[in-house]
């Protein structure tokens, strides 16, 4: 077996079936990290213990105990997500040292599910980033060329999975932090529906955009990994009891009479660059050609979803960042005496030593958009423009079965050439931020390569636990994907 | 406007205004460039303050999702030297902080 292109659920079964062990497995890939990590800064800390959970899954196989779907199958953990005693930071300098005393219930569903914990991957600062050049441990590369960004925020998840220094990932979307990378790096990456996957044990960015998912090598694995770490979870009430389905089991190519959605104000998009035009339109023939019918769908409100995206996510930031106060966990000030300090000043020394640039950026934006005199003209205006957005989805999903996009106007770019500019952010958000304002799964599967080499992935959009809809499309067009087995050169 | 003469909704005074709200202490620099940077994007947000909304209950969270309730019972799932030991500061199982009071 080649554990570079196996499949999970044969690694599965041929640990299963004892033709290798688990922990064999398990350290093939903590070898291969520890190899590539030092030139691509993947991983912000790896975790020498999933050599002995992999022994314990070989154990139970010996005693003929049952071993969940994932056993044996190592994962790397976006470090947003808590992690019983490994330390995780957020990539920030705020949560350096933080120790979580508990998992986060992605984490723990796939530990039950007998996968291996192998480390925890590069992110931008709280995922506030597209590039993870905002990591404050430093700037995670991209597999394909090194001089690349992997994408962001779950750049790490992107680059450690093309690279496969382990055989899954999870990562985190707001705006587009699983999609826009699993695109720059081609890797299959899904945002679930909002409510679908467990958001407890992650570190808050924006609580009413923010989901976690796959980033895996194949439209299966992400199935198959959905199923394991979705269904309703009594520590998010936000989490929903619908039953989660079979994704992989269910999973069908065949796409006679679906009906894909374009949407009318994407379509000409002048913003996007000529190798993703060409990489869509080579998409669309696709679809065509595999039986699938197109529906013209309107929404208009797409235009402003950026605006509100940022409004929206820097509110609800500034207040889960308040948090950090020097007092319970993380960074403090480096005070020689706390008595006679003012509380205050206790806090905005701590505060403004802990966070990165960014992150202070969107705490002041947010803290404006929520301060008395601001609220109703900007975050209330925006929820209610976030109702209207949600509503013109609805209709359009009424029409089709999925919607096909870009994912990003852009193709991965050269680190450090993107200066902060406010415009340029905008536009290049705008293909993935309106599905996170209207809670809908979203995924990229890899499409196409630049006239550089470098990988497009393909965006499709489902209605709400409209999952097995999208997986099934991204299912076809994997397989007939022009980059079908194209790898990096670190393989 | 011009791109050095950022609106008066985010002139310095409102940046150093709203970071102590934050409490949050910025530089001048950061300051100084949050402002110019800051005003841009309001001023594209105010794209929006022109659609007709009038009537629109806010989408606060976007699936509306029915709560359940479970039963409010107490569990012990942590110790109290669980929870201080990330603690950058801590004399048995408190928290030191600067004087409160």
């Amino acid at each position: 077996m080649d554990l570079l292109t196996a499949s999970m659920s044969e690694t599965r079964k041929a640990i299963a079936e004892k033709k290798i062990s688990a922990a064999e497995v398990t350290k093939y890939f903590l070898n291969r990290a520890e190899k590539l990590n030092p030139s691509l800064n993947a991983f912000i800390k790896l975790n020498p213990d999933c050599v002995k959970q992999a022994e314990n899954i070989d154990q139970k196989i010996a005693k003929g105990e049952n071993v969940g779907v994932l056993a044996g199958v190592p994962f790397g953990i976006k470090d947003l997500l808590c992690t019983k005693g490994i330390e995780t930071t957020a990539a920030s300098k705020m949560l350096t040292g933080f120790v979580p005393p508990y998992d986060s219930t992605v984490v723990a569903r796939l530990k039950n599910a007998g996968a291996t914990i192998v480390g925890k991957l590069n992110l931008d600062e709280f995922a506030m980033g597209s590039s993870n050049e905002s990591s404050f441990h430093g700037v995670c590369r991209n597999p394909w060329n090194p001089e690349y960004v992997p994408g962001g925020s779950s750049g790490g998840s992107a680059s450690a999975q093309a690279s496969r220094l382990v055989m899954g990932t999870i990562g985190t979307d707001t705006g587009g932090s699983i999609r826009q990378p699993s695109s720059f790096c081609g890797v299959v990456g899904i945002k679930p529906t909002y409510g679908r996957v467990s958001r407890y044990g992650i570190v808050a960015f924006a609580s009413s955009l923010d989901q976690a998912g796959p980033m895996v090598s194949s439209v299966q694995d992400a199935a198959l990994t959905l199923e394991v770490i979705a269904g309703q979870d009594e520590l998010d009430g936000t989490t929903s009891a619908k039953p989660v389905e079979a994704f992989s089991k269910n999973l069908s190519a065949d796409l006679k009479g679906k009906k894909i959605g374009i949407v009318k104000e994407y379509h000409n998009s002048e913003l996007v660059h000529p190798d993703i035009r060409k990489t869509y339109e080579q998409a669309l023939e696709t679809l065509k050609s595999l039986g699938a019918e197109f529906v013209e769908v309107s929404i208009p409100l797409t235009k402003y979803a950026v605006s509100m995206y940022y409004l929206i996510s820097a509110s609800e930031a500034s207040s889960n960042l308040a948090r950090y106060d020097g007092v319970k966990y993380g960074y403090r000030s480096d005070f020689k005496d706390l008595s006679g300090l003012p509380l205050d000043e206790f806090y905005a020394q701590t505060r403004a030593e802990g966070f990165g640039k960014e992150v202070k950026r969107r705490i002041i934006l947010g803290t404006f958009c929520l301060s008395s005199g601001y609220f109703d003209a900007y975050y209330n205006k925006a929820c209610q423009v976030r109702r209207l957005l949600r509503n013109q989805y609805d209709e359009a999903f009424a029409k089709c079965d999925a919607i096909i996009s870009p994912v990003s106007t852009t193709p991965t770019f050269k680190i450090g050439t993107r200066v902060y500019d406010p415009l340029k952010m905008y536009l290049n958000d705008i293909f993935t931020t309106s599905t996170n304002l209207a809670g809908l799964p979203g995924m990229s599967v890899p499409f196409g390569l630049t006239s550089d080499g470098l990988p497009i992935g393909i965006q499709l959009t489902g209605h709400h636990f409209q999952e097995q809809k999208i997986l099934n499309v991204a299912y076809a067009l994997e397989q007939n994907s022009p980059v079908k087995g194209k790898t990096p050169s670190v393989y | 406007m011009s791109n050095n003469q950022p609106s008066d909704k985010f002139n310095k005074d409102v940046i150093q205004k709203i970071a102590n709200l934050a409490r949050l202490r910025l530089s001048p620099e950061e300051a100084n460039e949050f402002s110019e940077q800051l005003s841009k994007i309001i001023i594209h947000f105010d794209e929006i303050s022109n659609i007709d909304t009038q009537g629109i209950e806010p989408l606060i969270t976007p699936s509306e999702i029915e709560y359940s309730t479970r039963e409010d019972v107490a569990k012990q799932n942590f110790k109290a030297e669980d929870m201080v030991a990330n603690a950058p500061e801590k004399q048995g199982n408190l928290f030191k902080v600067p004087p409160v009071v």
